[in-house]
């Protein structure tokens, strides 16, 4: 503790500190990265099955990318047997009660949605998260709904989507970013 | 100081949470349930105890004048190794607790921790002290991040005590942290008292 500190052994130690320090970084880094990225697929990939009938192909081989209202929805379409069974999307929304969330939204060949599940969300534990799949009915009651014939904001606006008790802002978030990816589907020519 | 209460000081006498009253900022934000809570404070005790290591280690041959910089470099490793760690390895509590894993750097505990105990004392004491402060953290969260999970929704560790339609949500949000952490802090200090 009780050194002398001049310009060079203070230049020196922090040339030294900095050094290891970088370089242990860069170790773990490597050590990492593949991991993170499994998981990060793992994730992906999980919620595309999850959202999608049976399927034999591997979506996120084929998906392919669209810039609408200044983000990127990806497209990942699944078939069977060379026949189209549906097409998962990676939607999103901005306006959540915390910020963006993502979606996947699985649609069938008519434009129904399959089922939804959540990617990613910063909503309020015990409120806003109440809108991934398992912690209440919320996201059920999308399933099977075809866009077309089923509004797609909370009834309080006119639309036919129950919102989670006292998280409104949440539950449109969610039905802003499903329709997103709706309308991209229609526009895509529905799955191909 | 014996070794124990060198371990001990950090759970009651001098509790980063409820004594020294240090590092709010993760202690109210990531508290929302008791998992929450005890996956910040592990992530805190690792950072603590290797930064506590490696400066009483190294205490000798930093100069006086850029000690500071040179602890913020070697703690800011530990909590990226940190981040990258749980990032790969436990990505649904990385996904939670978010943000608050790369602000564990400006946590004043751990450059508190290293510059009032690490560079003072030798490598043995400085692991025992960040060991037990990084403890005390870890219960001073999980406790906090209990109260809260049990008064807002009903569950603690996930378990349902009763169903959440009756929890209060305030506990969830903001101003339960701050009125449950007032509670405990109070009840913790009459009791440390006696």
């Amino acid at each position: 503790m009780a050194k002398e500190s001049n310009f060079k052994n203070m230049t020196l130690t922090l040339f030294v500190v900095t050094l290891l320090a970088s370089a242990s970084l860069g170790f773990v880094y490597s050590f990492t990265k593949g991991p993170i990225e499994n998981a990060q697929n793992a994730k992906i990939n999980g919620a595309i099955s999850l959202v999608l009938p049976d399927f034999d192909n591997t979506p996120a081989a084929e998906s392919f990318t669209r810039e609408i209202d200044g983000g990127l929805l990806t497209f990942y379409p699944a078939s069977k047997g060379g026949e189209p069974v549906g097409m998962a999307i990676q939607t999103f929304t901005k306006n959540g009660f915390s910020g963006q969330i993502d979606l996947m939204v699985g649609f069938l060949p008519d434009g129904s949605i399959h089922a939804i599940e959540v990617i990613n969300h910063k909503e309020t534990p015990g409120l806003g998260d109440k809108m991934e799949s398992g912690k209440s009915d919320f996201n059920v009651q999308f399933k099977g709904k075809n866009p077309k014939d089923f509004k797609l904001s909370v009834t309080k606006d006119g639309g036919d989507v129950d919102a989670i008790t006292a998280s409104t802002i949440s539950s449109r978030a969610y039905c802003d970013a499903v329709e997103r990816a709706y309308n991209a589907f229609v526009k895509e020519g529905g799955a191909k | 100081m014996s070794q124990l209460t060198n371990f001990t000081k950090g759970f009651v006498k001098e509790n980063p949470v409820f004594v020294l009253l240090l590092g709010m900022c993760p202690t109210l934000g990531t508290t929302t349930s008791a998992v929450n809570g005890l996956g910040m404070g592990l992530a805190t005790t690792f950072v603590l105890v290797m930064a506590n290591v490696v400066i009483s280690l190294v205490k000798n041959v930093i100069p006086a004048k850029v000690r500071i910089p040179s602890y913020i470099v070697i703690i800011a490793s530990f909590v990226t190794m940190v981040d990258l760690s749980m990032a790969g390895f436990l990505p649904a509590l990385h996904a939670q607790l978010g943000l608050f894993i790369p602000l564990i750097v400006v946590n004043c505990i751990v450059l508190g921790r290293a510059e009032a105990f690490a560079s003072k004392n030798t490598v043995g004491s400085s692991l025992i002290d960040g060991l037990g402060m990084g403890l005390g953290f870890s219960f001073a969260l999980t406790l906090l991040g209990a109260v809260r999970e049990l008064l807002g929704s009903g569950k603690v560790f996930g378990l349902s005590i009763y169903p959440d339609t009756y929890g209060m949500l305030v506990f969830i949000l903001a101003p339960g942290a701050f009125i449950a952490l007032g509670y405990l802090t109070a009840i913790m200090n009459r009791l440390a008292k006696k």
